[in-house]
């Protein structure tokens, strides 16, 4: 029954979007087809940063609005020792690392002494993200900077009807697919996932069952943290670093944390695609108003659904 | 604490507004003794802050409400004056004053009831997630819309009308003007705790779910509180977009968003006095943090302000003043504290 009737609502979503795209793709296909790689990929990226945020927010309940920043850092540390070892993937591993730690340090420092108080926990992590964000513009400075990925990851595939695409994109979507595989496997097939579910139901339970609660938090908390850091080297690699990312990605996460809801991989997949896809439509076709799509996707959202499409609630 | 208030409710009354109408004196006679700098640049901007952190109190402090989007509701009113009126950029269409400012305030209003219909329905750590995508979502819209709001450039040229031949520009009228607004908007929320709307407000706060078995709508409450404060947030984004004389994407940036919510728990979000409080500790650290500490590390000390009011002090400059008070009546012996908590609601 309410599976019908959800099915029912996404068909009468479904069917006018599939002939205003068939229209699109009638009007100009390339245009078409490359904005939707472009949302697809940047969709991948967007995935990444939330799903991170999703795991500590979602599982743990701890609202982290210092995400934003624990993605920038991940993205100057990557490039910082990008620069200095001149290996990327030693980049990418001191980002996820760094904001690893940091996330570590986080929890232990800050959301251990307050459980449960979502408020107190979002002011606080304000507060971090606005001193982080002028520390990091005190070392890094205001510039923007880009990584440079190897050089087999570097220029462009030959894909039907849009002809070149960087390869990079490509990679940066198989990896985006592998990381929210691999998180799905670890939630729900290994012992540490099942003991983070428990912990969520249900943590005085699982601590009289022996386990070290804070330590299995600590450990969601690295996952998402480092996750956010991964994906800033990733997109630092496609895109570029500068102050402000923060925010974006901050930002990005959340939206695709309210539309696709929380608690699953997948509501976290669906709502990087809307949002990622709506970007790039926007970009394609209503340059100006395009950032109008997003937030238009949010605000119905919101109404008929405020769990979120996936979420349990 | 009612029973107490009623009984000596004379003493009450002289007790209380013995400071502040002292307070409110101090604040009228400053521009004899200032110079144009603390004038405009400190007292004009104190209170304007102060006006837009105000409604963030109110939404916060009585409705549980903590909300980014204050910034950008006062930024809608400061765009629209400057579209509707007189301006240089984008689409001016040059009302007259008595028309466009009500227009914008409305606009804000509407604005902020929308964002509030938005985010009413859901809690806590939500309302600050959607305020700021919807604030984001704004800043996006006025830094890329060229057509309208004339993108990063923004719109400049804004000017107070010259109404009963004062010069609204001097820094003393706009001083004045601003401090009037003020003590408005702080005459309103400050009574307001006392109204049936607010209690049930307050009592939304405390238990929506016990307030709406009583028969209470959360929902239409909420959205109330949140045009109320767009009333508020839209007044200080008109007299913020006087004073720079200018509105760009940058006044409805994801910082100065935040700055508002800095401001107002800095200052202590339970009480309309710590709205204009941290209003005037932000203006001061900006206009003279340069001194100490180089004006780039400014947002570097004021987070680390923020960052202690939050871990430490759970009512801002305020609460640590309370605190003081209750400390120093228990040293003495005397028991004067009963003032302060019958000022500053405690939950």
């Amino acid at each position: 029954m309410k599976w019908a009737r959800r099915h029912h609502l996404t068909m009468l979503v479904a069917l006018p979007l599939a002939g205003v795209a068939a229209w699109a793709c009638y009007q100009d296909t390339r245009l078409f087809v490359a904005a939707t790689l472009n949302g697809v990929t940047l969709a991948a990226l967007y995935f990444l940063v939330a799903s991170g945020f999703a795991l500590i927010f979602g599982l743990m309940r701890n609202v982290n609005l210092a995400h934003g920043s624990l993605y920038l850092l991940g993205a100057y540390l990557g490039y910082s020792v990008g620069d200095l070892t001149g290996s990327w993937y030693l980049g990418v591993a001191a980002g996820a690392l760094g904001a690893a730690v940091l996330g570590i340090v986080l929890q232990i420092t800050v959301f251990q002494f307050m459980p449960g108080q979502e408020l107190r926990q979002a002011l606080v992590t304000v507060a971090i993200s606005v001193v982080l964000a002028d520390l990091m513009m005190w070392v890094w400075g205001a510039d923007i900077y880009q990584l440079d990925p190897p050089d087999w990851m570097f220029g462009a595939s030959v894909l039907p009807i849009v002809q070149h695409y960087p390869t990079y994109r490509l990679i940066l979507l198989a990896l985006a697919i592998a990381v929210g595989g691999g998180l799905w496997f670890l939630l729900n097939r290994t012992r540490i996932g099942t003991m983070i579910r428990a912990g969520v139901d249900d943590r005085m339970m699982l601590a009289a069952t022996g386990v070290n609660i804070q330590f299995v938090f600590a450990v969601t908390f690295a996952i998402g943290a480092g996750l956010a850091g991964f994906a800033g080297v990733i997109g630092g690699s496609a895109l570029s670093i500068s102050p402000g990312e923060d925010t974006r990605y901050l930002l990005a996460s959340l939206i695709v944390v309210v539309v696709g809801g929380l608690g699953s991989v997948a509501g976290t997949a669906v709502g990087a695609l809307l949002i990622g896809l709506s970007e790039q439509y926007g970009l394609a076709y209503a340059p100006t108003y395009g950032v109008l799509f997003t937030f238009v996707i949010m605000v119905v959202t919101l109404f008929y659904r405020p769990q979120g499409i996936f979420g349990g609630r | 604490m009612d029973t107490l208030r009623s009984t000596s409710a004379v003493a009450s009354w002289q007790r209380t507004a013995l400071p502040s109408g002292l307070l409110l004196a101090a604040l009228a006679v400053y521009p004899m003794f200032a110079n144009d700098f603390f004038i405009l640049q400190i007292g004009g901007q104190t209170l304007i802050i102060g006006l837009i952190a105000l409604s963030l109190m109110l939404l916060a402090g009585y409705g549980g409400m903590v909300t980014l989007s204050q910034m950008t509701v006062a930024g809608v009113s400061a765009y629209l004056v400057a579209l509707l009126g007189g301006s240089h950029g984008g689409v001016s269409l040059g009302w007259p004053w008595w028309l466009a400012i009500p227009a914008a305030i409305m606009v804000a209003v509407i604005v902020a009831a929308f964002i509030g219909a938005l985010s009413a329905n859901t809690e806590g750590i939500y309302t600050i997630m959607i305020t700021l995508a919807v604030g984001v979502a704004v800043y996006y819209l006025v830094l890329q819309n060229r057509t309208v709001f004339n993108g990063f450039q923004g719109l400049s040229h804004i000017q107070p009308p010259m109404v009963f031949g004062v010069d609204w520009r001097s820094p003393s009228a706009f001083y004045y003007l601003a401090l009037a607004c003020a003590v408005a908007g702080y005459y309103f929320v400050w009574r307001l705790r006392r109204t049936t709307f607010g209690l049930a407000l307050q009592g939304i706060r405390d238990n929506p779910r016990r307030m709406s078995a009583l028969g209470y709508d959360v929902y239409r409450h909420r959205i109330a509180a949140h045009a109320m404060a767009g009333a508020i947030a839209g007044v200080g984004g008109v007299l913020l977009a006087w004073y720079n004389t200018f509105v760009s994407p940058a006044t409805v940036g994801v910082d100065a968003m935040i700055n508002v919510l800095l401001v107002a728990v800095i200052g202590g979000i339970r009480h309309p006095l710590g709205a204009f409080l941290g209003a005037a500790v932000f203006v001061l650290l900006q206009s003279f943090a340069i001194d100490l500490i180089g004006s780039q590390r400014f947002r570097l000390l004021i987070g680390l302000i923020f960052l202690s009011t939050v871990l430490f002090s759970q009512d801002g400059l305020l609460g640590l003043w309370s605190h003081c008070r209750r400390w120093w009546a228990s040293t003495t012996g005397q028991r004067t504290f009963l003032k302060s908590s019958s000022e500053l609601p405690d939950r």
